[in-house]
């Protein structure tokens, strides 16, 4: 669905204001995933965070999501997995060294963050090695647990 | 340019103040002369003799040694092993190492090993995807990316603990490079790329081929007005091309290569068309020296390392200099005699 994705990145700016809506909500529905159980919460969440933002995104669910960071543009979907920006074999129109069918997942995420609010600041930040044991979990989840209780994740 | 003390194969230098390694090459860029680093193409071999007969090629012309790690996804002798043997007799082995066939665990041994060796830089890659190579059929790791690489062997270095937070008795005292490609969209971005991997700890930079000087000025402009060179030593790279041919099979089959068709041009109507390429790096080197943030060059010979002399001597990159090799101080004393 390289269509979808390429909606995405072209609205960057749209999803990163609906993502700031959704995740004031999620994280307002603390209590509620408190009582659930957030462990209990998590297969159902990530069922739906998987069709969502595997429609919209092509989200390979990382469960460390770093869309508002670039362009809306799943950084994972890069055959080298670079989260930090492109490699430096992007062919001279703009596609994948390892793909050349697609349009570079960096060349899209730098337009994209053009685009967005704080996402434009954001793509700049180095991001972290991926943890690898996140894979297929909630991002939403981990970042309402996460914003909505700092002082007990920061232990 | 000859430090008080001179290496002794197999003991460290001392750290200079404000150094992070003991090495060769983190001296000669901190003390501002132009450096001159190149690349060896690793045997497909398990001799030594091998190494050490395609390092002396260099010896006299260069103040470093890349050893690629698989370069184009092709099977090699590993990275560490040259570099482990090349310490043995001296040498300033630059290690390569690149993400795509080690996963993060892996990677640290690799750092604590070659930093036990004597090797004193490191470069840190992605790596070309396995289909380019000639194991396509290999799985491509990517655990880290070179970003991530280069946090966590500055962690290791300066915070003396894995990336698991496990303690480290002694670190690695390692002075750390990445590459950039000047010459690959996105243009306007590379240099906050640039700006990213120094953010991550690169203090040296070994960039792709540069056939396409004002692009590298463009390149250079920018990163100036973001304070890149003063941050860290920016090494641009270059290359002799072999024929015309070669120009045209590397610009389309190996990733990240810019040719501009005037140099295939050139290539072309000339008569030694490996004569011509030699002239060309030669006439761009001299180039790239007068651009203003440049600290030095690196030169890459695939397949004709015999042509890297004749280069560095011609382009006056050295001005004069000697970098050290396992015999200079036999070799340097009758010519002081003779003069």
């Amino acid at each position: 669905m390289r269509a979808a994705r390429h909606w995405s990145v072209r609205h960057a700016r749209g999803l990163e204001t609906t993502y700031h809506l959704f995740e004031r909500a999620m994280i307002a529905l603390d209590p509620l995933w408190r009582r659930a159980g957030y462990e209990r919460a998590e297969r159902p969440v990530a069922a739906v965070e998987r069709v969502v933002k595997g429609f919209l995104f092509d989200c390979r669910m990382c469960g460390q999501c770093v869309l508002s960071s670039t362009g809306m543009s799943c950084p994972m979907n890069c055959p080298k997995e670079l989260r930090n920006g492109p490699c430096g074999g992007v062919r001279p129109d703009g596609h994948c060294e390892v793909d050349p069918q697609m349009r570079c997942v960096w060349v899209e995420a730098i337009a994209g963050s053009a685009r967005m609010r704080e996402g434009s600041a954001a793509v700049h930040v180095v991001q972290f090695a991926v943890d690898r044991r996140l894979a297929g979990r909630s991002s939403w989840l981990a970042v309402a647990r996460e914003k909505s209780a700092p002082v007990e994740t920061a232990q | 340019m000859i430090f008080e003390d001179e290496p002794v194969p197999g003991y460290p230098l001392p750290i200079l103040p404000g150094h992070t390694s003991p090495g060769r090459l983190e001296r000669v860029l901190r003390a501002g002369a132009f450096a001159v680093t190149t690349e060896l193409d690793p045997p497909d071999s398990a001799d030594p003799e091998d190494v050490y007969r395609r390092a002396r090629v260099f010896d006299g012309y260069v103040d470093a040694i890349n050893a690629t790690d698989g370069s184009g996804a092709n099977c090699h002798m590993s990275s560490l092993a040259v570099c482990a043997l090349l310490t043995r007799v001296g040498y300033a082995p630059v290690m390569q190492i690149s993400c795509r066939d080690r996963n993060r665990i892996a990677i640290q041994g690799d750092i604590l090993g070659g930093a036990a060796m004597g090797v004193c830089n490191m470069l840190c890659l992605t790596g070309d995807g396995v289909g380019n190579g000639d194991h396509p059929q290999a799985k491509p790791v990517f655990d880290l990316d070179c970003m991530t690489l280069l946090e966590i062997g500055t962690t290791l270095r300066d915070a003396h603990h894995f990336q698991s937070g496990r303690k480290l008795t002694f670190a690695p005292r390692v002075f750390f490079g990445a590459a950039e490609n000047p010459f690959a969209p996105p243009f306007d971005w590379r240099p906050f790329r640039l700006a990213k991997k120094i953010a991550a700890g690169a203090q040296f930079i070994q960039t792709q081929y540069c056939y396409d000087v004002p692009r590298l000025e463009a390149f250079m402009a920018r990163a100036g007005d973001l304070g890149l060179p003063e941050r860290a030593f920016i090494l641009v790279g270059v290359g002799p091309l072999r024929s015309a041919k070669t120009a045209q099979w590397m610009r389309t089959h190996v990733p990240g290569v810019h040719i501009p068709d005037e140099i295939i041009r050139r290539m072309a109507g000339a008569e030694d068309q490996a004569r011509e390429g030699r002239r060309i790096c030669i006439d761009l080197i001299r180039e790239i020296r007068t651009i203003k943030g440049v600290s030095g060059i690196h030169v890459m010979a695939y397949r004709q390392e015999e042509a890297v002399a004749e280069v560095i001597t011609e382009s006056g990159a050295l001005n004069g200099r000697v970098p050290w090799y396992p015999d200079r101080s036999a070799d340097l004393q009758p010519k002081r005699a003779a003069s």
